[in-house]
């Protein structure tokens, strides 16, 4: 499947699908919970990235779900598909943003989503504490909700931040890494 | 035409203030007043003297933009005044480089302004020249107007606690474009 197909296919589910709200809604209610977690956990912005992280993957877990519900399409053939499943269907329908993919390794097995916009970091100015700009990842929770989702179609990856637009870098940039695929285990005990 | 522009919370706190000069008709950007250095406090006094006639003014009318509020002559200052909804003051001190010559006499005490009469005028421009004029509500209409939509926006960052300093350097940086292109 290709890229224009997977972007055609985002589309039209956006458009026809998918209920809408208000995108400030969305941005002021996620910078809260932001700001919330930096203020419970006293600004241990290390500790605020893996609470994101967390959130975000039990997010993923549930909203493949519905991401396969709503769109209908089948598994992918390889990591390349699902990159751009991702990009094109997933961020699509849930935020009304395609991220561009790119930086593939030769190996097929990472590449990065780059954001020219993004809806939850609108408004947002890291406080100026002198360590935010370095450590915290606003949007975090995003990388979770990638790795709760994947790993519910047996695809187990790993993601994080390594540029934002927020932090003063010119763009915003997750890496992903796929780990390896999920084989069916049988569990341990039963012979 | 040099300018003192302040923020006040609703509970009086002021959160931002910058000054600056006039960009128009070959000026530089940078605020000369006529107060010494070491009385630049005079400044915040004037504009926060201003307050009472604020407060005032705000119910006279349905706008956000009170207009050219207040008068400070010993120091030719003129104050305007902008009101958000939330409570929010903004207020701008405008002085211009010397006494407009029609104004001389009504205006008294011209103590603080040194040496008087040079005809070097920075600028030549109807806003510098006529603090009270339509042009000049206009110019600052625009100005604070401008501002408030960045503020809107300042106030939005989940970062930002109501009542709360503005440090946002993004902030300043807009109020001093904002400053350049009205004023």
């Amino acid at each position: 499947m290709s890229t224009n197909k997977a972007s055609r296919i985002g589309e039209e589910i956006w458009k026809t699908r998918v209920d809408k709200v208000n995108a400030e809604l969305v941005t002021l209610t996620y910078g809260t919970i932001v700001a919330q977690l930096c203020q419970d956990y006293n600004s241990d912005y290390q500790e605020v990235n893996k609470q994101l992280d967390k959130m975000g993957y039990n997010i993923g877990m549930r909203l493949i779900e519905d991401f396969l519900a709503k769109s209908g399409v089948g598994r992918c053939a390889n990591f390349r598909e699902t990159a751009d499943m991702i990009a094109k269907v997933g961020f699509k329908i849930f935020l009304n943003v395609a991220p561009t993919v790119t930086n593939w390794t030769s190996d097929n097995n990472q590449f990065s989503l780059i954001f020219d916009d993004n809806p939850l970091a609108d408004f947002v100015e890291l406080p100026d504490d002198g360590r935010a700009q370095d450590e915290l990842w606003f949007s975090n929770i995003l990388c979770g909700v990638l790795r709760g989702s994947l790993e519910m179609v047996q695809v187990q990856i790993e993601a994080h931040f390594v540029s934002d637009v927020l932090r003063g870098d010119d763009t915003t940039e997750m890496r992903v890494s796929l780990v390896r695929y999920i084989e069916d285990e049988m569990p341990p005990e039963e012979e | 035409m040099s300018y003192y522009f302040t923020i006040l919370s609703p509970t009086d706190t002021p959160i931002f203030n910058i000054a600056f000069g006039t960009s128009k008709g070959g000026g530089d950007g940078i605020a000369r007043f006529r107060f010494p250095d070491t009385a630049q406090y005079m400044n915040q006094f004037i504009i926060h003297s201003s307050l009472d006639i604020v407060e005032e003014a705000q119910w006279t009318n349905g706008g956000m933009y009170l207009k050219h509020v207040d008068t400070y002559p010993p120091a030719a200052a003129y104050i305007s005044a902008f009101l958000t909804p939330s409570g929010a003051r903004f207020l701008l001190l405008h002085q211009p480089p010397q006494l407009p010559n029609s104004n001389t006499g009504s205006l008294g005490s011209s103590s603080l302004l040194g040496p008087g009469g040079s005809t070097t005028r920075a600028s030549s421009s109807s806003i510098a020249a006529n603090p009270t004029s339509p042009q000049t509500e206009e110019a600052v209409r625009q100005f604070m107007n401008e501002i408030y939509e960045s503020f809107v926006k300042t106030a939005m960052s989940p970062f930002y606690k109501q009542g709360m300093e503005i440090r946002s350097p993004v902030f300043r940086t807009k109020v001093t474009a904002a400053g350049k292109k009205w004023l």
